[in-house]
């Protein structure tokens, strides 16, 4: 607007001067090619996702087109047209299921107890210490804690035959993957408490609550929203999981038949769906395309997850 | 022991005097006051928050605990219902000694310590629930029987609050004013019926409107409760307590640390008219602090 | 003593006991939730037992010169370590190569250009990629990567190769390093870029002489995490690098390998596991307490340079 009007006195031909110093923008190359370069390494970041998903979703619609549903409720087989999810989806489900009722419960409780109860001492610490350094060890790892405990020491009897277990059995590998996500529980879990302010434990033990009372009636209920996305993503990180149930000995065959105990079933082999598309991988390439689709119902079904939890965080924090 | 014994009536006038007593006498306390306190002190880990702590808390009446920033006034009023427990670090050693029982036995539960003795906050701390809620949590964890609609009718109408609130109930109490809120805070301590009320500075947070409704209240409140209130406000201060304390700091220099300790106790009117202290004076007269 | 009574405020004495049935279950709460807290170091005490006493075993059965030799396969009492090691290595370094830059540079721009709405959008699909489970990139590194970047750039590579397992790997750690990165140039206090700004420095110079500087610890850690993560990954590399059954010593990433992790999935994957107490059976325990206290170290190491990047501001 200045240079628009010629100026009338010296004072304002410095401040136009000044104005025009300020406008030109000297080229700042090197900072631009660096910034380019930057935006484009968070582009590609993207781009594998997308292009990955895509590809997913090239080989899951081929399937989707020749076959439709009849792939999710076939079970296993040695063709690749016959190929199906069915197993893996219901091992996959059972597997979530010992989560759910094995690594929640004991993990919020000890996150209650860290946060809550724990004194100030070495034992704290050492807890502490202890689960950071769990939730770095590699999952293979988790697998063989299970193949030693779960399904040699628990899983044989004196004969070597099946024990409590079931030696490689959907409870081994349910409890391998809970001991698992156990110390992501407790970690994020503990965020959530910790999140909750003082204060309002404060005021709960200023009316005379005892420590439960002030955890169970103040802190839980707002520590829930966090607490609950917390557990997606153990559920998540459970559903993913291949290495440590191939080791308790998944097999890309068959669940066991109908005509056995509930309990009998617990105790017989298994599958889930990373076992299924691990076993499928190594295939001929055949088996290329019922393999995107596997991915693609396993995607699926840990973005229901998901979106499952966000919901009820929601519902949960309306309350509030 | 009559000679013990009116030497424990004495200190109640002159409270510097010596802390250390026999421990029988130490636990009859006199019929008006509610709490002894003798040679208390606290300790956060290695840093020594107050030290050494004799006064008695007057029944039914207002007593205020002033002094400079860091004098730890806030952290014997913790003391006075265990809220100290609550920090891993804090120790306290002495006696406190309510209604005759030394809270710091190894009998007393602190729950119960808690129930009796209520607490009332810097900023006001509602639950994320309804005002309803609010106030008749503490009742029920207590187990205290009775109509709760009339109970909590009563805790509000207690705190004056009853005729704003009483057609929101249900609504959440961050719906509240700050100062409306304050009120909630203290209608929830008074619904457990405690005996003693502790205030951590309720006005600090509040403006001077607010401030002076939480002062009216008070003044009402004392005819059933003993009041000890923190704070910063000199003018609050003599305004509405009875009795005053002015605590100050000790700095030590070699070793860096700050320690709180109690320079005067005595009648309000002593105490802003008329100190005996010359720290007091210089503090209520705005020479430092 | 008698004509003193009076005198008392006159309390039921102990009237501060409390309630004891309020008080039993709090003990018993806490002790419920104390065995809760336990059990995570149960964890920790079953992974070292089960994983030492097995290896003990191990060693006890074969000569020590058999870790030393021309390759590895179990199979056959030839378990040379170094095959591993430099499989591990590699399929490390060629995952640093593709995730540092790509990491690093997705943290800078989110810290320090991006809006704030742009940082909203791009935050969470960062978080998917690191959702998604290791055996989808391990497919997607086996039938896309390995055909498509690796046999276009080393003709002789075939179906299976190290550089493609690392690739695969690299897309893994991406978001780790991005995210931890991220946070450590957050930290860095305002005052300091606008220091920069006011002595007149541009932009790229505040990023990488100031910001860089500043959150160096944190870069660090994130590295050191990225490494921990590459190191432990199993199924990528089980699918992609090839080497089922044993590999003899390679350094070449245009070839099949095997590292530490694939050598444990290879052993115990599929129909033909080795039985019960053999020596090769029991040499997966022996890598696992290996990789086990290799990963224990680089998350220690990493934790200390992540608090040392919270104790700076």
């Amino acid at each position: 607007m200045a240079a628009a009007a010629p100026p009338a006195n010296p004072a304002s031909i410095t401040t136009l001067a000044v104005e025009r110093s300020l406008a030109s923008r000297k080229r700042d190359w090197l900072g631009q090619v660096f910034q380019v370069v930057l935006l484009l390494s968070l582009i590609l970041s993207l781009a594998i996702i997308v292009f990955l998903l895509s590809n997913v979703l090239g080989g899951a619609w081929r399937v989707w087109t020749d076959r439709g549903t009849d792939f999710l409720t076939e079970g296993g087989s040695r063709q690749a047209e016959a190929a199906g999810v069915w197993q893996g989806i219901r091992g996959t489900l059972t597997l979530v299921g010992f989560v759910v009722l094995l690594a929640f419960p004991i993990g919020i409780a000890s996150a209650i107890y860290l946060e809550e109860y724990a004194p100030d001492n070495t034992l704290t610490k050492f807890i502490n210490v202890n689960i950071r350094n769990l939730t770095g060890v590699p999952s293979v790892v988790y697998g063989l804690l299970g193949l030693a405990v779960f399904v040699r020491t628990f899983g044989l009897d004196r004969n070597d035959e099946g024990g409590l277990t079931g030696g490689k059995s959907v409870i081994s590998a349910g409890l391998t993957l809970a001991v698992l996500v156990l110390p992501i529980v407790i970690i994020t879990s503990a965020e959530a408490i910790r999140a909750v302010p003082r204060s309002i434990r404060e005021a709960g033990y200023g009316v005379g609550a005892s420590r439960w009372e002030v955890t169970r009636m103040l802190v839980l209920p707002s520590a829930a929203p966090g607490i609950l996305t917390g557990t997606v993503l153990a559920i998540s990180r459970a559903m993913g999981e291949a290495a440590p149930i191939l080791l308790i000995g998944a097999n890309t065959g068959f669940f066991s038949s109908g005509n056995q105990s509930f309990v009998e079933q617990l105790q017989g082999t298994f599958t889930a769906l990373p076992a299924v598309i691990f076993g499928w991988a190594r295939e001929t390439s055949e088996f290329r395309d019922v393999t995107a689709a596997a991915i693609f119902v396993l995607l699926v079904i840990t973005v229901l997850a998901n979106g499952t939890a966000v919901w009820l965080r929601n519902r949960f924090e309306k309350q509030w | 022991m009559n000679q013990l014994t009116e030497q424990t009536l004495v200190t109640v006038t002159l409270p510097e005097s010596s802390p250390e007593r026999s421990g029988d006498a130490a636990n009859r306390a006199d019929d008006d006051s509610v709490f002894s306190l003798r040679g208390v002190n606290v300790h956060y880990g290695s840093f020594h928050a107050v030290r050494d702590i004799t006064m008695e808390i007057p029944r039914r009446q207002i007593t205020a605990l002033i002094g400079p920033s860091g004098c730890g006034k806030s952290t014997l009023l913790r003391c006075f219902n265990r809220m100290n427990d609550l920090i891993t670090t804090a120790k306290v050693s002495g006696s406190v000694i309510y209604n005759g029982e030394n809270l710091y036995d190894s009998y007393v539960d602190a729950v119960e310590v808690r129930r009796r003795i209520g607490m009332v906050f810097q900023k006001p701390n509602p639950f994320p629930k309804s005002i309803y809620d609010n106030i008749a949590f503490g009742p029920k964890v207590n187990g205290i029987k009775g109509n709760m609609d009339d109970l909590v009718e009563q805790a509000l109408r207690d705190a004056a609050l009853w005729d704003e609130v009483k057609d929101k109930l249900k609504q959440n109490a961050y719906g509240l004013s700050g100062g409306q809120q304050q009120r909630m805070c203290i209608a929830r301590a008074i619904a457990v019926q405690p005996d003693v009320i502790l205030m951590d500075e309720p006005c600090s947070a509040l403006d001077p409107i607010a401030s002076a409704r939480i002062e009216d209240l008070m003044t009402e409140l004392k005819a059933q409760y003993t009041i000890v209130i923190v704070t910063h406000n000199m003018q609050q201060a003599a305004r509405v307590s009875d009795r005053t304390a002015f605590f100050t700091v000790e700095v030590d220099e070699a070793r860096s640390s700050r320690t709180g300790i109690l320079v005067e106790f005595d009648t309000a009117q002593r105490i802003f008219t008329n100190p005996s202290d010359s720290r007091t004076e210089a503090y209520i007269t705005g020479r430092f602090g | 003593m008698t004509q003193l009574t009076p005198m008392l405020p006159g309390p039921e004495p102990m009237s501060l006991r409390g309630s004891p049935r309020r008080r039993r279950k709090e003990r018993s709460v806490h002790v419920v939730l104390l065995s809760a807290a336990l059990i995570s170091i149960l964890i920790s005490v079953g992974i070292v037992y089960s994983l030492v006493g097995n290896a003990i075993d191990f060693l006890q059965k074969i000569d020590l010169s058999q870790l030393w030799t021309t390759g590895y396969f179990p199979r056959r009492g030839l378990f040379d370590l170094k095959t591993l090691f430099i499989g591990s290595l590699l399929i490390t370094g060629v995952a640093l190569v593709v995730a540092g830059p790509i990491g690093l540079g997705a943290a800078i721009y989110l810290s320090e250009y991006a809006s704030p709405r742009m940082r909203r959008i791009c935050k969470p699909i960062l978080e998917v990629l690191a959702g998604i489970p290791s055996v989808v990139i391990g497919f997607f590194a086996l039938t896309w990567i390995a055909p498509n970047i690796v046999q276009r750039i080393f003709s002789q590579s075939g179906t299976f190769s190290l550089a493609a397992a690392g690739i695969g790997v690299g897309i893994l750690i991406i978001p780790i390093i991005a995210s931890v990165a991220e946070d450590a140039m957050r930290a860095v206090p305002l005052a300091l870029r606008e220091a920069s700004y006011g002595l007149g420095a541009r932009k790229i110079t505040t990023s990488v002489r100031v910001v860089l500087p500043a959150a160096v610890s944190g870069i660090v850690a994130a590295f050191i995490l990225g490494i921990s993560r590459a190191i432990g990954e199993t199924l990528v590399v089980a699918l992609a690098a090839g080497g089922s059954g044993g590999s003899v010593f390679t350094t070449d990433i245009t070839g099949p390998g095997q590292t530490v992790t694939a050598a444990i999935a290879s052993l115990s994957f599929g129909s033909d596991q080795p039985a019960g107490d053999d020596a090769a059976f029991q040499s997966l325990y022996f890598l696992g307490i290996i990789l086990f206290i290799f990963t224990l170290l680089l998350n220690l190491a990493g934790d200390v340079f992540v608090r040392r990047t919270r104790q700076h501001y």
